[in-house]
């Protein structure tokens, strides 16, 4: 227990993150449950309106910062070390630090479910209800004045110092930790990926921590940043956070494609197809996503010039995406394709995106958005490119990984159950969104007329998301039964070339018993050049050094809801107590010595 | 648009049960804004299929044509290719250009700007209710919003509160409402009809309540309606009971919040002047039944979640007067 909750090693840190954003999977999964049981039947009043806007803020906010991205972060932490031949990230300590940020962020943010009684509130829950997006001035005091929306915002901020640090941990790993040789055009493309999304988060992030400490200033201390009658405008937030959010769309598929580059290489037995094509035009994704933002707001009457740039600009991103579905299925191309659950994962996440990114196209197209934006429609869009493709990319790694990170391969045929439930699923439940869209059912309503016509299309999505909760439930039985009696996976179960195969599963503590030297893109096959890398000894041939445990990045995080909890009750001396707390905590880290 | 005509079919045969009739629906334009929305999205549709055919066709004859099979020599360890780079980054650009072009013109067609002598209507959005103001007729409806057919229609609109969206789909896209800004919209309806309509953002707690009819009349029908909506209601008759139930409405809280010309000037609530003429009530949500306005007006929250009128502690008598007077309100 004291290990783990000490601990610095990036694989520990990988599988807390991963149980915990999985458990928060788990959570949001159960909210959209909550959600499509409303939406059955027309005038379903199953839940309050109150409460389904919580439950439709709480799974957005929850898939977005508590699941996907953490999920993205728990392979990151895992294998980018292992991939790029290192024995830990850069800042161990500030890598524990990050996880448990991020694991009291969610706590704090989830606590307001609970939370009403300690406010005077009549209800239990007073999660937050303003949506993922918060819009002012739907979100000033004024119009929400519960807490619920000093819950969202506060622990948004929170969840944000946790992305930072490891956004800059990973940046400085991947730069400067690489194994001699590995120059970076050697990287592999789920290193690469995982760089540009890092420079994505540090970048980002800090915008809409700016857009909620004014949204705070506004609630706590009486500003107007976002209320027109002191002054203020409400769409200076929406700019604010889609310039925040588009880049974050970004941050969260990112990962997902740069998995799929490494799955659909390893089960065709091929190198990936246009490999320095696939890298750039990620880093072109990257950079371009920072000139799309306002196509979120075509509805908003920014005027045909910008409403025409935004346009022109959204569609252009469309090139370099289309480039790397192309280039994937080239990996296919005269391969040995073998079926694997983490291949079945990856081709979906092909076939799913290509829907996602077509529908994505009709609403570039500022006049069509303007029947398509806030319905159904545009759900559906969102849903194949963030459970299309995010969720299946994910999945194909878990299946491809979990060998490495937990030393037992998943059952096969659970897996292929888990496929294609899954798959089937979603698109019973995602695509007559499209539909019902179109017939005109606007998101974010807890209910809806028989007149509009909409009933069927609704009642297959909620079989469709129920069929997806039955999938869950057959990979959670599929997670349990391998503990038990999973095969034991070898160094390398699935013939695979980048460095993470070249050592035991799990890995020992430090990884590599000697860092090897990379000469190939694919340094375990053999390549025109090179043969694969020499196996490496089975102990090292010299102690090697691993850091300590240390209780402080622990302790530290732990300021941060203190100075929440404060905020929230207006306790000002509990505020500065968190700030205490953080102060002592970096001061003792600082100080701390090298050997534990 | 007869090239969706199989889409309504699939869309019809998805519908059975429930009537196949889809009044807010956006595939059945019934105005300029919206047809030219409607050809641009059909032929977006059709450049998404032919993609969506050749990609995912490329990818399935892919993975079945290269499965691995026993005896198969290993893969050429191809690295990639760069005529096929430059032809698969041209091909979606040349296929975008073919979609932008379109784009762009539909953008400035529909920019908002009505031609002069259009029906200037200024919509004012509310939690969670609609209200339109005519300024060159003088005269200021609810919910529901009437206009003659083939007239250009010029909506300037803007919020007392939070973000709302003015959205109906027949007669177009949809556009925000925000405090201390004006967004326009303009269209003319070519048919005559009731359409349906609703608020497209989220707005709090009965978001999903917000809805609204728009009835598009010929233009004599229209004006009728005009002629009607000036005139002030004629009192009750004396000892019915819709004159007690003005009795109970002017003593009450009523008057504090809404305005019935002649009778009290409070400008929080809807304006009740013609409520007996209009087909529904609380944000085109229930048919204006007496029933319903009856169950509205004794507690309005347990109908519509956050609605701003508290329960009115009325006596069963009164509460039936007031019903009938203010269905007398034509």
């Amino acid at each position: 227990m004291k290990s783990w909750l000490t601990t610095t090693d990036h694989k520990r840190i990988g599988l807390l993150y991963f149980w915990t954003a999985f458990g928060f999977f788990l959570v949001g999964g159960l909210e959209a449950l909550v959600i499509r049981a409303q939406l059955a039947k027309p005038d379903g009043i199953g839940v309050s309106a109150e409460l389904y806007n919580q439950m439709f803020t709480m799974h957005g906010t929850t898939m977005v910062f508590l699941a996907l991205m953490p999920l993205s972060a728990a392979f990151f932490n895992y294998i980018i070390p292992l991939q790029i031949g290192a024995r830990d990230v850069a800042f161990p300590r500030l890598n524990a630090f990050s996880y448990w940020v991020f694991l009291l962020g969610g706590l704090f943010m989830n606590a307001s479910f609970l939370a009403g009684p300690l406010f005077g509130a009549d209800r239990l829950s007073v999660a937050p209800d303003g949506g993922w997006f918060g819009y002012a001035n739907l979100t000033e005091r004024q119009f929400s004045p519960g807490p619920n929306i000093d819950f969202w915002l506060l622990s948004l901020q929170i969840l944000g110092i946790a992305s930072l640090a490891a956004g800059f941990n990973f940046i400085v790993t991947i730069l400067n930790m690489r194994a001699p040789g590995m120059k970076m055009l050697r990287l592999p493309p789920f290193s690469w990926m995982t760089l540009v999304t890092q420079f994505l988060v540090i970048t980002a992030f800090p915008v809409i921590t700016v857009a909620l400490v004014l949204l705070m200033f506004d609630r706590f201390f009486g500003t107007h940043f976002f209320i027109p009658a002191g002054g203020g405008d409400p769409i200076l937030w929406q700019h604010l956070f889609w310039l925040f959010g588009h880049p974050e769309v970004y941050i969260l598929i990112l990962p997902a494609m740069g998995i799929v580059s490494e799955v659909l290489p390893t089960f065709s037995r091929k190198p990936l197809f246009g490999y320095t094509v696939v890298v750039y035009s990620g880093v072109l994704i990257g950079f371009m996503g920072w000139g799309v933002w306002s196509h979120h707001m075509f509805s908003v009457g920014l005027g045909p010039i910008a409403d025409s740039v935004f346009s022109a600009t959204t569609m252009l991103i469309a090139v370099p995406t289309g480039v790397k579905i192309f280039n994937w299925i080239a990996t296919l191309w005269g391969g040995q394709i073998r079926f694997t659950t983490a291949m079945l994962f990856a081709v979906g996440f092909i076939a799913m995106f290509i829907i996602g990114g077509l529908s994505g196209v009709s609403h570039a197209a500022p006049p069509a958005d303007l029947q398509q934006t806030d319905t159904y429609y545009v759900v559906a869009h969102i849903h194949y490119v963030l459970f299309g493709g995010t969720m299946l990319g994910l999945f194909a790694g878990m299946y491809y990984w979990w060998p490495k990170m937990t030393g037992r391969q998943l059952s096969e045929t659970l897996g292929k159950w888990h496929f294609w439930l899954t798959l089937i699923g979603m698109n019973l439940a995602f695509f007559p969104m499209h539909l019902s869209g179109l017939l005109g059912m606007p998101r974010r309503i807890y209910t809806y007329g028989a007149e509009l016509g909409v009933t069927q299309l609704n009642v297959i999505s909620t079989a469709g998301a129920f069929l997806i909760g039955l999938a869950m439930l057959v990979f959670l039985w599929n997670i349990v039964r391998t503990r038990r009696v999973g095969t034991p996976a070898g160094n390398d179960p699935w013939g695979g070339a980048t460095l993470e195969w070249a050592i035991p599963s799990p890995p020992p503590v430090y990884n590599f018993t000697v860092i090897p030297h990379v000469e190939s893109r694919v340094p375990l096959w053999p390549t025109e050049r090179h043969g694969p890398t020499a196996p490496l000894p089975p102990t090292p041939p010299a102690p090697i050094h691993v850091p300590g445990g240390s209780w402080w990045p622990l302790f530290t995080a732990f300021g941060l809801p203190l100075m929440a909890i404060g905020a929230l009750s207006h306790q000002v001396w509990l505020v500065l107590v968190g700030v205490a707390v953080v102060i002592v905590g970096i001061y003792r880290w600082a100080y701390e010595p090298f050997e534990v | 648009m007869p090239r969706l005509k199989w889409l309504w079919l699939l869309l019809t045969a998805l519908s059975l049960g429930c009537g196949g009739f889809f009044p807010q629906s956006t595939l059945a334009p019934k105005s300029d804004f919206s047809a030219a929305i409607d050809a641009l999205f059909t032929d977006i549709f059709w450049w998404a299929v032919v993609v969506f055919v050749i990609v995912e066709g490329l990818l399935l004859f892919a993975i079945v044509r290269y499965r691995a099979r026993p005896g198969r020599p290993a893969p050429k360890p191809v690295h990639g290719h760069t005529a096929l780079e430059i032809g698969w980054t041209l091909a979606p650009a040349l296929i975008l250009v073919f979609i932008a072009v379109p784009t762009m013109r539909t953008i400035f067609a529909t920019a908002g700007h009505a031609p002069e002598g259009a029906l200037r209507v200024e919509v004012i959005g509310h939690q969670w209710w609609w209200e339109y103001r005519y300024p060159a007729l003088g005269i200021t409806a609810v919910n529901e919003l009437h206009l003659p057919v083939g007239i250009p229609v010029q909506l300037v609109m803007t919020s007392a509160d939070v973000i709302h969206s003015f959205w109906v789909p027949a007669l177009g896209g949809k556009r925000d409402l925000t405090q201390g800004r004006t967004t326009r919209i303009a269209f003319r309806a070519d048919s005559a009809g009731e359409y349906w309509g609703q608020c497209a953002e989220f707005c709090g707690a009965s978001h999903a309540n917000m809805r609204l009819r728009v009835f598009v009349e010929p233009v004599t029908a229209f004006d009728a309606w005009v002629a009607r909506q000036r005139a002030v209601p004629a009192a009750p008759a004396r000892g019915s009971l819709a004159e007690r139930g003005r009795q109970v409405y002017a003593r009450s809280a009523c008057i504090g919040c809404h305005t019935i010309a002649g009778v009290s000037r409070g400008t929080i609530g809807p304006d009740l002047t013609h409520l007996g003429s209009r087909a529904t009530i609380a944000g085109a949500l229930f048919p204006n039944t007496a029933e319903y306005l009856r169950r509205w007006i004794a507690d309005a929250p347990s109908l519509k979640p956050g609605a701003l009128m508290p329960p009115q502690g009325m006596s069963d008598d009164d509460l039936t007067a007031l019903v009938a007077y203010l269905q007398s309100l034509r």
